[in-house]
């Protein structure tokens, strides 16, 4: 109850200039840490859907969530940490890649189900798709070969089953 | 109808019924003040300063519970509004701030008196719009006045473009009143069956208490709160923004508590077993170390923003709604539970409490070669009959206010509670003056307090105020100085108030009446002949004891059965 916990929240804003600043700067005013958020627009224009991950005690988290709503921008909130939900990142990868080390990444993509999307003389391009574990998974895979560029997209998150984060009337 | 973005404006005002803006003119907003010009019905009160107007805007708002207007330029004119838009924020104060912004061609070019006011304001605001079109001005300010003035209040800032307010380009106008914002919702009403819970709880109490804030005032609920207590016959303390809440002149009030609240009142949080929190929100000022607050209490919470629930003290009941139409519902509930009240149970606490109460925390030692700022508010009391509408800075003085002005009605006290704004005062009672033309306005201030915002001393003879300024001079920043006694061992660093005005010469400079007292034998008879020049605005001067700290206080970090009382009353501190 009392120690931090990873949490993820979905939310849906209003898309106007303005409403991310009020999320970012609410977590900032009150003390709270933003691992990670992605923000882009929906299939109604006027709405953009939100995940964020922050790492927070369960009471501040329900705090957080009473804050979040409050906001004016804010159309729906929910914390989907304790329901069944999906979490998809996206990680683009670009690494040093000699000849010899050409089969090794390639198999190593291939165990990963990763795509090599950009071939240079000395480098390689990963796409890879996942949950956060499985993109750190991987990451960890590559031993010694060299990092050149890491793009992560931050969690994604959709609960399972039929329900769904609604405009509430 | 077709009009010009300013036109729009203050038709949209008048539509909101607004009696009064609180301005300064400048560049980017002379095409409203030229609308503003041709306009009769909104009256426009020229300030001194930005920051007087959102005092005076939100004084207003706090006297009468209609929002506060304010209109001010870009650049420096919206960034001196920002103490005055966060002390609004702070205490839930409905208020509409319009700032104009440069052209939209300018906007990001770093143009002349140019700010980014959205951006400056948004931590300290409800919510606020940066206006990009003509035709959503008037959509714009309705939901401005939707979203200051519903749940829990607070100020809107509304920024708007120069070349959006050009008298030439006219459009097609009309006021929606009825608009929806799919992302702004408030709860209203608490279901029925967790209102009964609550009632059988209370009913269940052998030791209740009922604490109670400022959201009594600004949801009007008064008359509801005191006829439930009333009902009930339990004890009740208020907050320092609660105040007049609930009738101080009646038994069951037992006074303001948290840091410098009375013993009894802080004794009966500690000790009780039934807590009805009302329209509070567990300030820090309020609860002392949480870890020990109402430690053997079941907590209900009444309140209207979801977000105060649980937030600082986890309650054990929450009740979220309209506080009016939620303590009716429980006045009927209390009424009609199975069990009925422990009236037993209850003889039993207040012979409790009423040992409490004769520790007689607020008595200090009177003197006779100088004057008590105590006996300064226990006399306007005395004089005003507790009637007057009563604003204030920021310290001891507020306080003592606080304590000896024992205030009957709601709204009749006008202080900066959660921000603790110094040069609040003057313009607050600016905007009650002008809320109540024909009641008395008593500004209690002191000597530094005063001196932040004494520009608008000009304001109050342009507009003819009537107010009382009444100014505890003791030559210090008195809180800090007592602070600095009790805990840097009386390193008094930079708290002396050296070269003091003249108050009394600089009243009249601004062409108002200058007194000073100095004498206790000559502070009732002067006060009252202060207070008979009913077309004055009146600056006194009140020299004080220097030396006089506030108490009881409650040391931060400690919980509310741990007060020091005043030193001649200190004998013995009971422990609960």
């Amino acid at each position: 109850m009392n120690s931090d916990k990873r949490h993820i929240v979905s939310l849906l804003v209003e898309n106007e200039f303005g409403s991310l600043s009020r999320i970012a700067g609410l977590f900032s005013a009150r003390g709270y840490n933003i691992h990670c958020l992605s923000v882009a627009p929906t299939s109604d224009d006027s709405i953009s859907r939100m995940t964020l991950v922050t790492y927070c005690t369960d009471s501040k988290a329900s705090q957080l969530m009473k804050q979040l709503d409050k906001l004016v921008d804010v159309i729906n909130v929910k914390d989907l940490t304790d329901e069944t939900h999906i979490e998809r990142e996206m990680l683009l990868l670009k690494v040093k890649s000699n000849l010899k080390q050409r089969d090794e990444l390639k198999r190593l993509a291939d165990i990963f189900r990763a795509r090599i999307i950009d071939v240079t003389d000395t480098t390689y391009t990963i796409e890879l798709t996942g949950p956060t574990e499985k993109i750190l998974s991987f990451i960890d895979s590559l031993g010694k070969i060299k990092i050149i560029e890491q793009v992560r997209s931050g969690a994604l998150g959709i609960s399972r089953g039929s329900g769904s984060l609604e405009i509430k009337k | 109808m077709k009009l010009s973005g300013s036109e729009i404006i203050i038709e949209s005002l008048k539509q909101e019924g607004v009696e009064y803006i609180f301005g300064y003119p400048g560049g980017a907003v002379l095409h409203i003040y030229d609308a503003l010009f041709a306009a009769d019905k909104i009256k426009h009160v020229l300030v001194r300063h930005e920051q007087g107007a959102t005092h005076a805007a939100d004084g207003y708002a706090r006297a009468c519970n209609k929002p506060g207007v304010v209109l001010v330029t870009s650049g420096p004119g919206i960034t001196n509004c920002v103490t005055g838009i966060a002390t609004a924020h702070m205490d839930s104060i409905p208020m509409i701030v319009i700032s104009g912004q440069v052209s939209r061609q300018y906007v990001g070019s770093d143009a002349f008196q140019e700010a980014d006011a959205t951006g400056i304001t948004r931590p300290i605001c409800k919510h606020n719009f940066l206006i990009n079109d003509r035709e959503s001005i008037a959509e714009t300010f309705r939901k401005a006045f939707i979203i200051a003035t519903t749940g829990r209040p607070g100020p809107v800032i509304i920024d708007i473009p120069k070349d959006l307010t050009d008298p030439n380009v006219k459009i097609h106008f009309e006021y929606k009143k009825n608009i929806k914002i799919r992302s702004y919702k408030v709860k209203t009403s608490e279901s029925d069956e967790k209102i009964k819970q609550a009632a059988e709880l209370i009913c269940s109490a052998k030791k209740p208490m009922i604490y109670a804030g400022g959201g009594v005032i600004l949801g009007k609920a008064s008359n509801e709160l005191t006829k439930l207590t009333k009902h009930l016959n339990f004890p009740i303390t208020n907050t320092l923004m609660g105040l007049g809440a609930y009738p101080s002149s009646d038994k069951q009030f037992l006074g303001m508590l948290g840091m410098h609240g009375t013993y009894e009142a802080n004794m009966a949080m500690h000790n009780c077993d039934v807590l009805l929190a009302v329209g509070a929100r567990f300030d820090d000022r309020v609860t002392g170390d949480t870890s020990q607050f109402c430690p053997k209490a079941k907590i209900i919470h009444i309140d209207i923003d979801p977000s105060s629930i649980s937030k600082i003290i986890e309650v054990d009941h929450s009740l979220i709604g309209d506080t009016k139409k939620i303590l009716k519902k429980l006045l009927t509930y209390t009424n009609t539970s199975k069990n009925g009240i422990n009236k037993d149970a209850l003889d039993k606490w207040w012979k409790k409490i009423n040992s409490w109460q004769k520790k007689k925390c607020l008595s200090y030692k009177k003197s006779n070669k100088v004057i008590k700022p105590q006996s300064v508010i226990e006399t306007l009391h005395k004089i005003t009959k507790g009637r007057s509408f009563v604003t204030s800075d920021v310290g001891q003085h507020q306080m003592w206010v606080a304590q000896y002005y024992k205030f009957d009605k709601p709204n009749r006290w006008i202080n900066s509670g959660g921000l603790g704004t110094m040069g609040f005062g003057l313009p607050a009672a600016m905007g009650a003056q002008l809320a109540f033309p024909k009641e008395e306005v008593i500004c209690v201030t002191g000597e530094a307090s005063i001196l932040m915002c004494i520009q608008e001393l000009s304001t109050c003879l342009q507009y003819g105020l009537p107010i009382k300024v009444v100014t505890l001079n003791n030559r210090y920043m008195g809180m800090v100085r007592q602070w600095q006694e009790f805990f840097y061992e009386g390193r008094y660093a930079m708290s002396y108030m050296d070269a003091i005005p003249n108050f009394a010469q600089l009243a009249e400079s601004f062409g108002h009446v200058g007194m000073v007292i100095d004498k206790p034998s000559n502070l009732e008879k002067d006060l009252s002949h202060a207070l008979s020049l009913k077309n004055r605005c009146v600056f006194v001067d009140v020299i004080t004891d220097e030396t006089e700290n506030v108490y009881p206080m409650i040391m931060s970090g400690k919980g509310h059965h741990e007060m020091h009382l005043a030193p001649s009353a200190n004998e013995d501190i009971e422990l609960a």
